[in-house]
Formats: C-alpha cells, sequence, structure tokens
C-alpha cells in the first residue's frame, strides 16, 4: 500500500469506504420490519455498544451451532429479530451495517474468542489456506506466506491480513466485504470461487482472523 | 440517497489561502458497461460541480464519464469574509444534490 493510499485512508474525509459508514450510521437508527424496531432500539449508541466487536467475529452461534461472521450476524438479526427482509450479502444495506459496526472497533487490537467449538472450523480455515487448487494449482499459502512482500505482474502480495474489512478497494470503485476479495484470488487463481456466506468462507475468515490476532482493525480500510 | 464529506477550515484569517476537500457518495455509472444480464447499464453520471462562496462562484468542474465512482474533489480558495459555501452537484438527469458549509473569517 502506497503513501497516497495510506494518507486516502487516514483522512476520514477523503477515505470513500467513510461515505458507508455514515449510510450505516443512518440504517442504524432507522426502524425496519414488521418488528419496526432499528438496530439502536436494541443494541443502543454503536460508538459504546458495537466497540470491540468485529475484533472477536467469527463467533459461535447458539442458534445455529456453527460459526457465524459478522456480516451473517447482522442478516440474522435483521430477519429474525427485526422482522425485515435479510439484506443481500455484497448489497449496499449490508456493506453499509457492517462497514459501520466494524468502524467502531477501529484501533482495537483483534481478538479471536478462545471458544474450543470454533477449532474444529479454524482447523478447517487453515487446510483450506495451504490446499492447492484451480487451474494454476496455486494455494493461499504460496502468495501470502512464502512470498509475501513480492509482486505478482505489477500488484505487491500483502500478507493476507483481514484488517480493514470492508475494504474500500479502488479497482472495485465500491466497498467490498473479505468474502468477496476470496472470491477475487480464487477466480484469479483459476479455481472455483468460495460461496457467499458459506462454511468454507466463514472458516478461511476464522482462521485469518487468528493468525492476525493482535493486530489493529482500520475498517473501512482502502486499499488499491 | 447520495451523501457528500466536506471538509472545510471552520475558522480562517481574512486574506488566507484555505483547502476544501469534497467527497460526493455516487456511483458514475459510465453507460458503456454491460450489466450481468448483458445489457447496458444506463448512464449515471455527476456532470457538473459548483460551489460559490457567499453567491460568488469560486470553483465549478465538468466531470465526464471517465471520472470515479464516489468523485474527490478538493480546491482552494481566498477566504474573504464570513458566510457560506454552497456546494452542488447535478448528475445527468438534472437532479441537483446541494450541501452547504459555513466559515468564520477573523
Amino acid at each position: 500500500m502506497g503513501p497516497d493510499t495510506q494518507a486516502m485512508q487516514k483522512d476520514d474525509l477523503a477515505n470513500p469506504g467513510m461515505l458507508s459508514v455514515l449510510e450505516g450510521d443512518a440504517l442504524w437508527k432507522a426502524p425496519v420490519g414488521a418488528s419496526q424496531k432499528s438496530c439502536a432500539s436494541c443494541h443502543g449508541d454503536a460508538p459504546q455498544t458495537m466497540k470491540g466487536v468485529a475484533a472477536r467475529y467469527p463467533a459461535f452461534d447458539e442458534a445455529t451451532q456453527a460459526p457465524i461472521d459478522l456480516a451473517g450476524r447482522i442478516i440474522q438479526c435483521r430477519a429474525e429479530r427485526q422482522g425485515a427482509a435479510p439484506p443481500q450479502r455484497e448489497g449496499r444495506e449490508l456493506l453499509a451495517l457492517t462497514s459501520y459496526v466494524a468502524h467502531q472497533s477501529r484501533d482495537l487490537a483483534i481478538a479471536p474468542p478462545q471458544d474450543s467449538r470454533l477449532a474444529s472450523a479454524r482447523a478447517q480455515g487453515a487446510a483450506l489456506y495451504s490446499t492447492r487448487m484451480g487451474q494454476l494449482n496455486f494455494s493461499c499459502a504460496q502468495c501470502h506466506d512464502d512470498n509475501a512482500g513480492g509482486h505478482l505482474g505489477a500488484a505487491p502480495i500483502p500478507q493476507a491480513h483481514p484488517t480493514g474489512y470492508p475494504i474500500y478497494r479502488l479497482e472495485w470503485q465500491a466497498l467490498g466485504s473479505l468474502q468477496r476479495r476470496f472470491r477475487n484470488c480464487l477466480s484469479g487463481m483459476r479455481a472455483e470461487p468460495i460461496s457467499a456466506g458459506s462454511a468454507d468462507a466463514i472458516a478461511l475468515e476464522l482462521f485469518l482472523m487468528d493468525r492476525a490476532a493482535g493486530m489493529k482493525i482500520e475498517t473501512p480500510a482502502v486499499r488499491p | 440517497m447520495a451523501r457528500a464529506l466536506i471538509n472545510v477550515p471552520a475558522k480562517s484569517k481574512r486574506g488566507e489561502i484555505i483547502e476544501i476537500k469534497t467527497l460526493m457518495s455516487h456511483p458514475m455509472e459510465t453507460g458503456f458497461r454491460p450489466g450481468m444480464d448483458g445489457q447496458l447499464i444506463p448512464r449515471d453520471i455527476i456532470e457538473k460541480f459548483v460551489c460559490t462562496y457567499n453567491g460568488e462562484v469560486v470553483f465549478s468542474a465538468q466531470l465526464y464519464p471517465a471520472i470515479t465512482a464516489n468523485p474527490f474533489i478538493s480546491f482552494t480558495t481566498i477566504a474573504t469574509d464570513s458566510g457560506t459555501l454552497v456546494f452542488s452537484w447535478t448528475d445527468n438527469k438534472g437532479d441537483m444534490q446541494v450541501q452547504t458549509a459555513s466559515i468564520q473569517v477573523e
């Protein structure tokens, strides 16, 4: 990430991701669905109640007995507790709410939950990370561990720490989730993309968040 | 609903050069891209940006399809008097989004 992109990310009035955070703030307070409850009706003032939440997701969901990511939790809340239509993955509403919630944890260290029920999914994520796949027969680890800091064509290879999601990617000209980033990487290596919200995607996110433990959340990050 | 972020220094000295930064939320859809159904997505771009300072135009720009989504426009002007800055973005359908900011000049 060059100095220009870093400056853009640090300046809240130049970071385009902040537009989405602003939209999320309005959505947080707006009553929706059959219950006519807003997020704020239950969770109150997000800067206080949502502080640190993104740093400990994905978490274990008691209801489904499976790991759940932050976007998944928002979809669940919207559908089950607010009685609204579940927002679409990668849709504007979900990205705005996710970035707004995750933004409340900015500058806090990633602290994955030490929940033993997450261990098997985390191990599944770790296995996926080092599994060769696709026509190019690459694994995530070959680029992001073995060749991090090098270049793929003209693009620098980062260490794949998911510290700033949802990110505003200049190439996308839009905000996108970590799962979109996965699909982007996978289609680049001619592998079958992991579908949004699937167990594989959440397992990989669990592993990456654990790998990035202690690093600071930057949401909304700007990336080239 | 479009949103904008505007950065105008709240206070400045008379005669000082001030930097104004604006970030507008807009898809800037070029009209050249096909969508998922293969049909062209209709053009939806901001065509004109104008900033007036106490009624006088201090900066204006015409925007074209090659400009990025969420255009960031930054410019400078001289702080002459206390008052309001009015920013307006007009898209190709003629819809206008207006935002204001006030400035205190000492």
